[in-house]
Parts: structure tokens; C-alpha cells; sequence
């Protein structure tokens, strides 16, 4: 099962991905339930829902839009949801950039269809697992494939139980990006320390965030860090 | 164009997926497109922390009190414990107090 005469593709790659994503399901399942919960007050069909969280499956996307859905739809109306889609999963263009430097040995056919499904928690487990010198190319695929499986599974539960979290706000569930991430970003600062690229991340996009409307604060900043990295060539580098 | 559509969730699901489906796989392609020098190397190794930052401290920073205690508190768990779950856990239950609180 190699792809590729650099990049392994083993199985025992993808059960590792998997195990590493395990910590995620119980947030998943939550947020499941808030969107479920959503879905279900905006009048979609439980068979939309899980459409919706097959074939999309960005759960801050989701979420966004489904606070603008509506019950009659014009061509505007969807060009407005598959606009604020596009906005909240900008970053997916940064995360897949991010990835090239590891997979760019591994066939197309291969990657591809993995990122088709990646989603923010297999994106940072997979990236962490490269971050600590694993090339194996298992680990994203088996990491996409079961969260999106994941999210499918969530979105069930998530339909008939999502009336009972009323108040999703109260349990700080609006936050769970904010918990999922740090957890992620602390190993990783940990062995990287790259301090100046955050840094200079966090403020410009802390600041973006109160200036520009929407989600424009993820690209700004994280092209702000990415860029001052590049161009602050640390001692002894070329 | 401005007629109402049958099966209008079903359009709007649809185009939400196709362009999350670009963006997936956009930056990707766009990267192979060009050489891949030094300094693009660097930029793209800082990428995933400059996520990870650009996402968390705004929405942090905009949760109110609960974010401003909950994130910390995620940060500082995860650091003495190393497991995600109970930094997840600790996340929740210190968002849940603070609102509890009334904030």
C-alpha cells in the first residue's frame, strides 16, 4: 500500500491518525448537538441535517449559515450562504497550504480525496504528528476520514437531542474552538516555540476582528505570522 | 434570477459544500504551483501556530469573561497534563461557572 517511494501510506499510519482524533469526538458530538439543534428550529428535514453535515462538514460554517437560513430561497439567497461558507472556511486554503511542504510527494489521487474531508481537528492533529517529525501519510488520511465519519454519526443525536441544549451558551459551547484549538496549540508551541509568528498572529488578528466585519480576522492573522516568519530570518539561517 | 427556487435548502447546501470543497483543496494546489524557496518554507512551518493563534484570541478575546478565564484555563491544563480531553473538560466546566455566575 506505498504511495509513494518517500512518503509512507501504511495502515497502521491510519489507526494512529485515528487514535490521535479520539480526543475529539465527545466536542464533536457537542457541537453536533447546538447545530442539530439549529437545523432542526430552522426548519430543515433530518435527512438535510445530515446532508448538510456530510457533504459541508465544517461545523462554524454550518453554523453561521444556518443562523441566516431561511424558508424560500432565490438564487441571491444562495449565492449569500455559499458566500459567508466561503468567508468562515477561508482558512481551509491556509491549512492545505500548510500540509504541501509534508504530502507533496504522496499522489494526487491520494491526497486529494483526504482533503476533501479534513476538517480543523484532523488538520491539527495531523499537523502536530508532522510538527514531531511523523511523515506517514496514513495519519491524515485515517484522522479525515473518521472525523468526517464522526461528524456524519454527530449529526444523529445531534438532530433528536439538540432540543434539549437550549442553551448552548450557557455551557460555553460557542467556545469549543477556542478550548479545541488551544489544547492542539500548546504541545505544539511546546516543541516549536514559535512565539514571534504567534504573537504577531494574535494581534493583527485580534485587531482585524474589531475592525472588519465577519471572519476576515483568521486570514489576516495567520497571513500577518506566516509572513513575519518568512521574512524575520533567524540567526544562522539563509 | 430572482424567482423563487424549489428545493431551495437543498441549492444552498450544495453550493456551500462545493466551495468549501475548493478551499479544501485550493491552497494545496496553489502551493505545488509555485517553488518552494526558503523563505516560503519558513512562512508555511509557521502557518499552523499562526492559525491556531489567529482563531483562538479573537474568539477568546470576544467570548467575554468566560473566554477570558476558559482559555487560560484549557492552556494551562493542557500544559501540566498533556491530555486533550481533560483540558476540553476543564474548558467547558470554567465557561460553564463564569456564565453560571452571570457573565
Amino acid at each position: 500500500m506505498s504511495a509513494t517511494n518517500t512518503i509512507p501510506f501504511t495502515l497502521s499510519g491510519v489507526r494512529h491518525g485515528v487514535k490521535l482524533c479520539v480526543p475529539f469526538v465527545p466536542g464533536y458530538f457537542l457541537f453536533g448537538a447546538a447545530i442539530g439543534a439549529l437545523a432542526a428550529q430552522k426548519g430543515l428535514t433530518f435527512g438535510e441535517a445530515l446532508l448538510m453535515n456530510a457533504i459541508v462538514c465544517a461545523a462554524a460554517s454550518q453554523m453561521v449559515a444556518l443562523e441566516m437560513w431561511r424558508a424560500d430561497w432565490t438564487w441571491m439567497h444562495v449565492a449569500a450562504v455559499a458566500g459567508v461558507a466561503a468567508m468562515v472556511n477561508l482558512r481551509f486554503v491556509l491549512s492545505g497550504a500548510s500540509l504541501r511542504p509534508w504530502l507533496s510527494p504522496v499522489r494526487a489521487g491520494f491526497v486529494y480525496p483526504a482533503l476533501g474531508v479534513l476538517t480543523d481537528g484532523a488538520w491539527a492533529a495531523s499537523i502536530r504528528y508532522n510538527a514531531e517529525g511523523g511523515r506517514d501519510f496514513g495519519v491524515l488520511a485515517g484522522s479525515s476520514v473518521f472525523l468526517w465519519l464522526t461528524w456524519i454519526s454527530a449529526g444523529v443525536p445531534g438532530y433528536w437531542l439538540g432540543a434539549l441544549v437550549t442553551n448552548p451558551h450557557a455551557f460555553g459551547l460557542d467556545l469549543l474552538i477556542v478550548f479545541t484549538f488551544t489544547a492542539t496549540l500548546v504541545p505544539i508551541l511546546k516543541r516549536t516555540r514559535q512565539f514571534m509568528p504567534l504573537a504577531v498572529s494574535g494581534f493583527v488578528a485580534v485587531a482585524v476582528s474589531y475592525l472588519a466585519p465577519g471572519y476576515w480576522f483568521i486570514a489576516a492573522g495567520a497571513i500577518a505570522g506566516a509572513l513575519a516568519a518568512a521574512f524575520w530570518t533567524p540567526k544562522g539561517a539563509s | 434570477m430572482n424567482g423563487e427556487l424549489h428545493n431551495g435548502h437543498l441549492y444552498a447546501i450544495a453550493a456551500m459544500a462545493v466551495v468549501t470543497l475548493l478551499l479544501r483543496i485550493g491552497g494545496y494546489w496553489l502551493i505545488g504551483r509555485v517553488p518552494l524557496t526558503a523563505r516560503l518554507r519558513r512562512g508555511l512551518e509557521a502557518l499552523p501556530v499562526a492559525i491556531f493563534a489567529a482563531s483562538v484570541l479573537p474568539l477568546a478575546v470576544k467570548g467575554g469573561p468566560a473566554g477570558w478565564i476558559a482559555g487560560p484555563v484549557v492552556a494551562a491544563t493542557m500544559y501540566l497534563s498533556g491530555k486533550e480531553i481533560l483540558a476540553l473538560a476543564a474548558g467547558i466546566a470554567a465557561a460553564s461557572f463564569v456564565r453560571g455566575m452571570g457573565f
